[in-house]
């Protein structure tokens, strides 16, 4: 796990050193152990490493034999040992045992063929010095980030927004598409970002740019079978099929690792399972890490000591006060590098702290089962929505949305007619977007607070741009399986892995590994029959039956607990952060443009107020919007990332390979 | 309290508590609250409390019907019945 970085001139002198140089510094949280830098007349790729494979030899940039092909990886690649087995067959010659070196035989054996027999997590850059063609290329579901930015005579590449803002030349705009999209959907859509002129590789995407230009396109997509067609549909079968397939994922997460890797362990099922296979079906030590709050409607230690009493794992914990929150929330925003509607990832960056302080490197959790396996609300959600739209004078439809939520201490069954009538909003049958409307609508609640100019270039309506990119053939899927692809589209490369994910790991120089998004797992889940994975209103419903034996029944039969954190009480304790009232300033407001000051002062006078006791999802994410954008605003635009200038991580291995310039005479 | 009276009372609170001053984007009397992205489904909770508080009338869990609390024009039938002799909805 790494930082990358890199600068390719089409035409024009050699890249910078120096700002190349200054790039890698600004990754150092990324990969504190050592960083590398290659320069020719053309390319410069930068990188700073977190040793977790070869230790010893897996030092970045890497070459092939000839010295002619250059890497840049952050991530890993599980199934590096299988691939270099198949590579030797081949001829290849290896001379480190790092997973590095197998994806650079791969390129020369496969081509852009290869990134399809990858198993793993990655953002890479390759440089093949003789064809003077630069790669680009992303994991299927976008766990790492890779960020460019590119003008005609140039393409800058980095993991992060900061890395490319440390070019002067490179604008320093909020992007007002961007902002539309991440107050709609919570993410931006990928390519874009909320930065003017800076791009995101898509997940699942290869780039290249060469002598015929710049192109990329999707190695792979989420794609499911049509409604009915799904080739297996014995639910005994499938669940014995996908523990098969997720023991292995795990093992190959903890095992695939020259350092010691630890666990999450939130209380809910995903972890609990992550963290039972591993005990299970390794000899590995198992270290376990949970996040507690002091708010108890928010805290679910009962569950994690429940379960760590079974696993005898060794476990830690960190407790989060709502002081804690306010008190990261600028460092947070400085890696999210996007405005962000909840403070969900603040605890996060705190229990990454604890991993590290604990000397561990590595992270197994149970991120992706919700969107892979089917665990969230908005799919219930979905599907009672569907009911209703198929039958709209249905008597039961009373009944359905008392079930969906039963777990919220500001519950909308406490006014039941009125969450019946915000749910049964839009209902349109054949709207593929049927489950996503009602967050949407509420999330675009908030784009009444933006200011004037920019209110005006937001005009295109909500789920216009995600929707666009629905393949033809989503007409045929089941319901649910739309619902899961827009998840997979928006918020889980957008938000959970980026903001509650690689961002908030990586701050603290931790790699996280997510079993449920191992590439033979989805392939699995994704042409499994809905019914098996929502079964009625039950959620993850398939998971479940397969781990019956490994999670105690009072986890697996809980009511799922999403994740949160105090929002707004965060920020309006009785003693609010020093930092607020600066960022939220009338004129700190007027001068980042985005939101109307008068409204940013009515909405900061009724948190006051209130303190955040019993605050409603609007202003929540009101609230978390502005915080978050005057941040982001102040820490990436004003001072465009300066906070995290640094010099390169030592060891530092230099590759200079620039030509002296001739003399003209 | 007046028809009239009620119903100021009602847009002054709307226009601080959910548009922060914003009262251009006030609802019409009959359009909705909800589709007008006014109140959310957890903002609701608010306005129960402000009635409850401001009108000092109780709002039983049978009267949280969108045609009670739906829309400015509906509230204010509904404060006027409960303040007064006619029945409100639910």
């Amino acid at each position: 796990m790494c930082g990358i970085c890199g600068v390719v001139v089409t035409d024009g002198p050699p890249p910078d050193r120096e700002l190349v140089t200054r790039m890698i510094g600004r990754l150092r949280h990324r990969g504190p152990d050592g960083s590398g830098l290659y320069l020719d007349d053309q390319a410069a790729l930068g990188h700073t490493r977190l040793a977790i494979i070869d230790t010893e030899g897996g030092a970045q940039p890497l070459c092939n034999e000839d010295g002619t092909l250059w890497i840049s990886f952050n991530g890993e690649i599980f199934n590096y040992v299988e691939l270099g087995d198949e590579l030797r067959r081949r001829g290849h010659r290896f001379r480190t045992h790092s997973d590095t070196e197998v994806i650079v035989h791969a390129w020369e054996e496969w081509g852009e063929d290869c990134f399809t027999r990858f198993n793993g997590q990655w953002a890479l850059a390759l440089w093949d010095s003789r064809e003077r063609r630069l790669v680009l290329s992303r994991d299927r579901l976008g766990v790492r980030p890779l960020f460019f930015t590119r003008d005609a005579h140039r393409i800058a590449f980095a993991s992060e927004v900061k890395a490319l803002m440390a070019d002067p030349e490179v604008p320093r705009e909020l992007d007002p598409v961007g902002l539309d999209q991440v107050l709609t959907y919570w993410s931006t859509v990928a390519p874009r970002t909320v930065f003017r002129g800076i791009e995101q590789l898509e997940p699942g995407h290869v780039a290249v740019l060469d002598r015929d230009g710049f192109r990329r396109r999707p190695y792979w997509s989420a794609d499911f079978p049509a409604r009915g067609a799904e080739p297996g549909q014995d639910v005994e079968e499938n669940a014995r099929e996908l523990r098969e397939r997720i023991v292995e994922a795990a093992r190959l997460r903890f095992l695939r690792s020259d350092v010691p890797v630890g666990a999450y362990l939130s209380g809910g099922i995903d972890s609990s399972i992550t963290a039972a296979v591993i005990a299970r079906y390794t000899d590995a030590p198992l270290h376990t890490f949970s996040l507690r709050f002091a708010d108890a409607e928010y805290d679910e230690g009962v569950h994690q000591q429940r379960m760590v009493a079974q696993l005898g794992a060794q476990h830690q914990d960190i407790t989060v006060s709502p002081a804690d929150v306010a008190e990261v929330f600028p460092d947070v925003v400085l890696h999210t590098e996007t405005p962000i509607l909840r403070t969900a990832p603040a605890p996060l960056f705190l229990l990454s702290r604890l991993v590290r302080q604990n000397g561990y490197k590595v992270v197994v959790t149970g991120e992706g089962a919700d969107e892979v396996l089917a665990g969230y609300d908005i799919f219930r959600e979905g599907r009672v929505r569907a009911f209703w739209a198929r039958d709209p004078g249905s008597t039961t439809r009373d009944r359905a949305v008392e079930l969906l939520y039963p777990w919220m201490a500001n519950n909308p069954g406490q006014a039941p007619a009125f969450a019946r009538s915000f749910f049964g909003q839009d209902l349109d049958p054949d709207d593929p977007a049927i489950s996503h409307r009602p967050r949407w609508a509420s999330t675009s609640a908030v784009k009444g607070m933006l200011a004037p100019g920019l209110l005006d270039e937001v005009v295109r309506g909500a789920g216009d741009d995600v929707l666009a990119l629905l393949p033809p053939q989503s007409a045929s899927w089941d319901p649910l399986s739309r619902a899961q692809w827009l998840e997979m589209t928006t918020l889980l490369p957008g938000y959970i892995l980026s903001s509650q994910g690689d961002r908030m790991l990586m701050a603290n120089s931790v790699e996280g590994r997510f079993p449920f998004l191992d590439k033979d797992v989805i392939a699995f889940a994704n042409q499994l029959p809905a019914r098996h994975k929502l079964n009625g209103l039950d959620e993850k419903h398939l998971l479940k039956l397969a781990f019956e034996d490994l999670v105690p029944e009072e986890i697996r039969r809980r009511p799922k607990q999403p994740y949160r954190a105090p929002d707004t009480a965060s920020f309006f304790t009785d003693t609010p952060p020093d930092w607020l009232g600066d960022v939220t300033s009338p004129a700190a407001v007027a001068d980042a443009g985005v939101f109307n000051p008068r409204a940013v002062q009515g909405l900061l006078t009724k948190a006051a107020r209130t303190h955040g006791v019993r605050t409603g999802n609007t202003d929540n994410m009101r609230l978390l919007a502005v915080v978050s954008t005057q941040l982001l605003h102040q820490q990436l635009v004003v001072d465009a990332g300066r906070a995290t200038d640094n010099h390169p991580p030592e060891p530092m291995t230099v590759i200079d390979r620039v030509q002296p310039v001739r003399s003209t005479a | 309290m007046e028809r009239d009276q009620i119903r100021e009372t009602l847009r002054d609170f709307m226009g601080d508590n959910y548009l922060f001053g914003d009262t251009d984007r006030l609802p019409a009397d009959e359009e909705s609250l909800l589709e007008k992205g006014v109140v959310d489904s957890t903002g609701i909770l608010e306005l129960i409390e402000f009635l409850e508080d401001r009108f000092g009338i109780e709002v039983a869990e049978s009267e949280t019907v969108f045609e009670n609390l739906g829309s400015i024009g509906g509230l204010t039938r509904f404060v006027l019945a409960k303040t007064g002799a006619t029945q409100p909805v639910g």
